[in-house]
């Protein structure tokens, strides 16, 4: 078990990284069809991401070595994170080495250097990303870490492996804690990637931008890496949001048969997932910086709900 | 072994002497007197890892002290773990203070009123820790605050210096009389100053609670929770950066050590009630440090709330454990403490390092406002390399050891669901939510720091010409950087030497918490929560450089060097220092989503060229902040007692009769009385 | 009592109250004036599916009318009678201004939380299941006045007091499987005649100082400022 339990942990990242574009490009044709305007190929960010990494990569004369290091470190971080989620089998052996509270801290750590990055260009660009979204993830924490803490509490344990099986193992319950979680780490989910209402991620005007900002002076096979990372990290929301709340489909045996039925499931869940995620985008606006608050406020509020239901209505 | 640790006390009274003598020959002396700092550091680090791992426990008594009332004295692991850190921080200040008192030697006073109050402090943290009855503890703890007052107050001249030093004498010694107040209690129940008939005797639950009470106002006050903290402020940003973290990173552990003694040890029983309501003290201590930090512009008096901050954080876990063991969960109150514990450990490792970083920015640059920095990580490369470090630490991002710490916290207060009391129940996740929020704020607080002090450009031309601070500096800075990396590596060995204190004085351990092997910190279970910090570093290592790997090939194929241009400016011209992002700009969104806070003056001007301001060439701002607890806690008492010291006064009416009077009719009262 | 041994229709009940306690924090924090009311529909209507499955799941028929009284009441007339109101004063645009709604949410949580410690004993000597709810419609009717208390609009203040009323019929459905039928039918029609009151008041405000804006009636103190 052991080494194709590894050679699994292998295949997942592999997926993650390489199937994160596709997802994007998934989303965008959608959102252009809802918008009704001529969709790219889905295969478009692959495009992309090819003739970036072609191209020269400037570096501002302000730099020091940390704005050269985050492009790498970001990636990393961004890439061992994937490497714990289970995707397609429960019990990947990386899994049992970091648990989720330490994946939120992947994604603190990834910001960390993404914003010093910004603050190193020496513009008021990049202070003006860093300062956004170091703010926006401050007020995201509580309410990520509030959800964290009642799925656990469901699950009696923090080990994303165990809270899948414990959800597994109790079949179709109408829990009010994971509805409510499920729609606090929802709200939360589009704080942190960086989407409609909270971010326009195609966005040009740079005092509209959180995350672009902040990345502004990147070029070349610098912000190849660095856009491939956002892709990557959507990804991973996703997949922990489908694969947690909607766990139906998922291996739990290391043989071929299932592994492919559950590959097959999670493209599945993931495609209506970001369907979801589409239409959302055109219905909703982007949201004034400042009602961002309110905003992570309800996604506390629906996940302190779901705290609340669990201790008062399920023991 | 535990004479390890008085040699130690004594080589650093010999420091002392030393410091004394400077001025007769400073090239021999000086050198000696940090010798011996170094020298006694590395005996408490040897002889406070030995009492650890060894759970030790011996009990002495010196003959000094009056005649029917000797020094009673001990080590136990407790101790040797708070002398631990009193160790590894001295040998960092001996390495680091040669070259940062250089610059002192330009000011009128010598160098003996800092050497030799410098090593008397440092002995009298020791000799806190190693007291085992109530008058030692008490004479060691009045010797460390006047030791420590002498250093915040060394460059007198500054009035606000002076001023500074007052407010932290006046509180230190309010402090102390509160903690006097408590072993007062435990004193009058026993019978005896001693420890341990201190520890034989039972109080009835009211007694209890009210030593608890004292102690916590006492302690606290010397630890700095909020609203009896305004004195760590004012006065850790006047003292010399070494002295400050001496301050911040070990002081602030002894009055941890004080109220863990008092109440886990001393006290007897443990009701949780006093742990939810430290619960409550800690939490709201926590944010309201983090948010004052992230508005200040002085690099040390951000340090300093950040101080405040995080002794929130290990007062957190301290209140877990309370409630946990006053719910009858030993085990659970013993994983609390242990991360409370750990977490004083990893933050005077870091918080030591980020003093020491900030002092040698500042004596290079001499500037301490952040908005006058910019673009040093470049002239200073080994000190922002080390200050990133204990940012990544102070933040709590994996992997460190400040996140170890957080994540052990966290876990246990996820266990709150082995309680009963439903209302306990939703409270800890509660606090554990302020707990996460205020780690994402220090987070931004520091990014902030980093960004703006070592980033960018320099935003004053001074700043653009400083250099690289001593060796001496650099190596204390890496001594302790390396410690924190060692603990973010292998947390397992350290926790497990911790878990010997648990042992020792709840008599509950965490066995289980190492029990799947030195690479995986189980502390619950193995099902429950698993972190292998090992693993989680090599990963990071294999996908950093699994990526690198990726911009070699890429490099390979396309021969395009990297080409260094201007940056991004919209097409308008060069960009000046000036536009970048200053400190204030940076907090304006928490400033206005929290808001009310503080009490925060603006003040813009249009200074006009002459006469004309539809002319204006300079826009002046200017931004000062205040503690709230200044207006709404200190002004109030400082109020009260002016008026009633007012009222009292009227009896000094500056007559001889009048005074004659006053002995006249005590006399016939004291006559009436023995009638 | 674990949520996993409960029948299907038992979890759904404890769903459902855990959705009627959630449309109470979106009355809190709503701005808009429209939105509040179909908040408050929404409520009622959750309120009286809660009330079917708890007769279909003990049994008792009379709960059933209680149902549909609350649906024809609470989730479709009187918001239909405020919403027609509004559209009559032409205030279908405006918006409540509500001072640090994250501040009033989480005073939210901290209600539930006391209501819920409070009720403990109650709803140790209940073991039905709908017991745990007992602490919940406790909970709606400390948020409803706390509705009353932070919102500005006279139309919100009304809402905030049916939303009291809603908790009592929760706490009545939860603690005791329903009230008489006569003192049902009397609140009902208490409530139906209080709406049509307000209505009137609505309009002598609005003409009295072109606004809905409760502060703005300290203007009738008679102490000169």
């Amino acid at each position: 078990m052991n080494l194709n339990g590894w050679m699994l942990v292998l295949l997942q990242s592999a997926l993650f990284v390489l199937l994160s574009p596709l997802l994007t490009g998934w989303l965008k044709w959608w959102k252009c069809h809802l918008q009704n305007r001529q969709a790219p190929p889905m295969t478009q960010p692959y495009y992309d991401l090819w003739k970036l990494f072609g191209k020269q990569a400037l570096l501002s004369k302000n730099t020091s070595f940390i704005f050269r290091v985050t492009p790498y470190m970001i990636s990393g971080v961004t890439l061992l994170a994937a490497s714990i989620i289970p995707l397609i089998l429960v019990r990947v052996p990386s899994a049992a080495s970091a648990d989720v509270i330490v994946l939120v801290g992947f994604f603190a750590l990834a910001r960390f250097f993404q914003a010093l990055a910004g603050m190193d260009t020496g513009t008021a660009f990049g202070g003006m990303g860093a300062s956004r979204e170091m703010t926006v993830s401050a007020l995201a924490e509580p309410a990520m870490l509030m959800a964290v803490f009642t799925l656990s509490m469901v699950a009696h344990s923090t080990n994303l492996s165990s809270v899948i099986e414990s959800i597994l193992s109790q079949g179709l319950v109408l829990r009010p804690s994971l509805l409510f979680t499920f729609f606090g780490l929802l709200l939360v989910a589009l704080a942190e990637t960086g989407r409609i209402p909270v971010d326009n991620p195609s966005t040009h005007l740079e005092l509209t931008m959180i995350h672009e900002a902040m990345i502004l002076e990147y070029s070349g096979r610098m912000l190849a890496l660095i856009e491939w990372t956002s892709m990557t990290k959507l990804m991973i929301y996703a997949v922990l949001i489908v694969n947690i709340f909607f766990p139906w489909g998922i291996s739990q045996r290391l043989d071929f048969a299932n592994i492919l039925f559950a590959f097959m499931a999670v493209c599945g869940k993931l495609m209506v997932l970001t369907l979801v995620l589409a239409i959302s985008e055109t219905v909703l606006a982007k949201m004034r910086f400042f009602r961002i608050p309110v905003f992570l406020s309800l996604a506390f509020t629906l996940s302190l709900l779901g705290l609340l239901s669990h201790i008062i209505l399920e023991i | 072994m535990h004479q390890i640790v008085l040699v130690a006390v004594l080589v650093l009274l010999a420091s002392a002497l030393i410091a004394l003598v400077d001025s007769q020959s400073p090239r021999f002396f000086r050198p000696l007197h940090f010798i011996t700092m170094g020298l006694a550091g590395i005996l408490l680090s040897v002889g406070g890892a030995y009492g650890l791992i060894q759970s030790q426990d011996h009990h002495w008594q010196l003959a000094l002290g009056l005649p029917w009332l000797h020094w009673h004295q001990h080590l136990d692991t407790l101790s040797s773990f708070f002398t631990l850190i009193v160790g590894l921080a001295t040998v960092a200040v001996a390495f680091y203070a040669p070259a940062y008192a250089k610059e002192y030697d330009k000011t009128p006073q010598p160098f003996a009123a800092l050497g030799f109050p410098t090593a008397i402090f440092i002995a009298a943290m020791e000799l806190v820790l190693l007291a085992d009855d109530a008058l030692t503890f008490m004479i060691a703890w009045e010797l460390m605050s006047l030791s420590s007052y002498f250093l915040v107050t060394f460059q007198h001249q500054n009035s606000a210096n002076r001023r500074a030093g007052f407010l932290y004498l006046l509180m230190a010694h309010v402090g102390g009389l509160f903690i006097l107040l408590s072993f007062g209690i435990m004193a009058g129940f026993a019978q005896d100053f001693t420890f341990s008939s201190m520890m034989a005797s039972h109080l009835s639950p009211v007694w209890m609670t009210l030593t608890f009470v004292f102690a916590l106002i006492g302690f606290g006050m010397k630890a700095g929770l909020v609203p009896i903290h305004i004195w760590l402020p004012e006065a850790h940003p006047v003292a010399p950066s070494h002295i400050s973290a001496l301050m911040s990173g070990v002081m602030l552990k002894i009055a941890v050590y004080g109220f863990i003694r008092v109440v886990f040890h001393l006290i007897g029983d443990i009701f949780w009630e006093w742990g939810a309501a430290l619960l409550i003290v800690a939490a709201i201590t926590a944010l309201y440090g983090v948010l004052s930090a992230m508005i200040q512009e002085d690099i040390k008096k951000l340090l300093a709330y950040s101080s405040i901050e995080n002794i929130g954080i290990i007062f957190i876990g301290l209140a877990l454990s309370l409630i946990f063991f006053g719910n009858n969960l030993p085990k659970l109150g013993g994983l609390a403490l242990v991360a409370a514990l750990l977490h004083a450990l990893n933050h005077a490792m870091f918080k030591s390092l980020l003093f020491l970083g900030a002092g040698a920015v500042i004596q290079s640059s001499h500037e301490h406002d952040m908005d006058r920095m910019g673009g040093i990580l470049k002239k200073m490369p080994w000190t922002g390399a080390l200050f990133l470090l204990g940012c990544i630490s102070i933040s709590g991002l994996p992997p460190s050891n400040g996140f170890v710490s957080e994540w052990l916290i966290f876990q246990t207060s996820l266990q709150a669901e082995a309680l009963s009391s439903g209302v306990l129940r939703a409270m800890i996740p509660l606090s554990a939510a302020v707990l996460a929020l205020t780690g994402a704020l220090a987070a931004t607080c520091f990014v902030k720091l980093y960004g703006i002090a070592f980033l960018g450009k320099a935003r004053v031309r001074s700043v653009k010409h400083i250099k690289e601070v001593d060796r001496g500096m650099i190596v204390a800075q890496a001594i302790l950087g390396l410690i924190c990396l060692l603990i973010g590596f292998f947390p397992t060995f350290v926790i497990e030497a911790i878990n010997h204190i648990s042992l020792q004085i709840m008599h509950v351990g965490l066995s289980q918490a190492t029990s799947h092997g030195w690479m995986w910190l189980t502390p619950i279970s193995a099902k429950t929560a698993q972190y292998n910090a090992p693993q989680v570093w090599l990963g990071l290592l294999l996908a950093f450089s699994g990526w690198a790997f990726v911009y070699f090939l890429v490099r390979l194929k396309h021969k395009h060097r990297r080409a260094k241009v201007s940056p991004w400016s919209c097409g308008f011209g060069p960009l000046n220092s000036r536009m970048q992002y200053t400190g204030a700009s940076f907090t304006m969104p928490v400033k206005q989503i929290f808001g009310g806070l503080w009490q925060h003056n603006e003040d813009k001007s249009l200074v006009a060229r002459n006469g004309l301001t539809e002319h204006a060439h300079t826009l002046r701002y200017k931004e000062s902040n205040k503690d709230s607890f200044w207006i709404l806690f200190y002004l109030p008492i400082v109020n009260l007692l002016n008026q009633a010291t007012r009222r009292i006064g009227i009896i000094q009416t500056g007559h001889l009769r009048h005074y004659l009077g006053y002995s006249f009719f005590t006399l016939l009262f004291l006559l009436w009385l023995i009638s | 009592m674990h949520l996993i041994s409960l029948p299907i229709e038992e979890q759904a009940i404890l769903l459902l109250a855990g959705m009627v306690l959630f449309t109470s924090f979106i009355l809190l924090a709503q701005p808009r004036i429209v939105s509040t009311i179909h908040s408050f529909a929404w409520q009622g209507i959750l309120l009286a599916l809660v009330t079917v499955l708890v007769a279909y799941d003990t049994g008792l028929h009379h709960l059933y009318i209680s149902a549909l009284i609350t649906f024809l009441m609470k989730g479709l007339f009187i918001p239909w009678l405020l919403h027609r109101l509004i559209h009559k004063m032409e205030f279908q645009r405006e918006k409540d201004i509500i001072h640090h709604p994250a501040l009033v949410l989480l005073a939210g949580g901290f209600l539930v939380i006391f209501c819920y410690s409070t009720a403990l004993p109650i709803a140790k000597m209940s073991n039905s299941v709908t017991q745990p709810i007992i602490g919940l419609s406790m909970a709606m009717v400390m948020l409803g006045m706390l509705m009353l208390i932070t919102r500005r609009k006279a139309v919100s203040q009304v809402i905030g007091f049916m939303a009291m009323e809603n908790g009592l019929f929760f706490a009545a459905i939860s603690a005791t499987h329903g009230m008489p039928m006569v003192v049902e039918l009397g609140i009902a029609f208490d409530v139906f005649v209080a709406s049509i009151i307000f209505g009137i008041f609505f309009f002598h405000i609005k003409n009295s100082f072109d606004s809905l804006d409760v502060d703005q009636m300290s203007k009738l103190s008679e102490i000169d400022r």
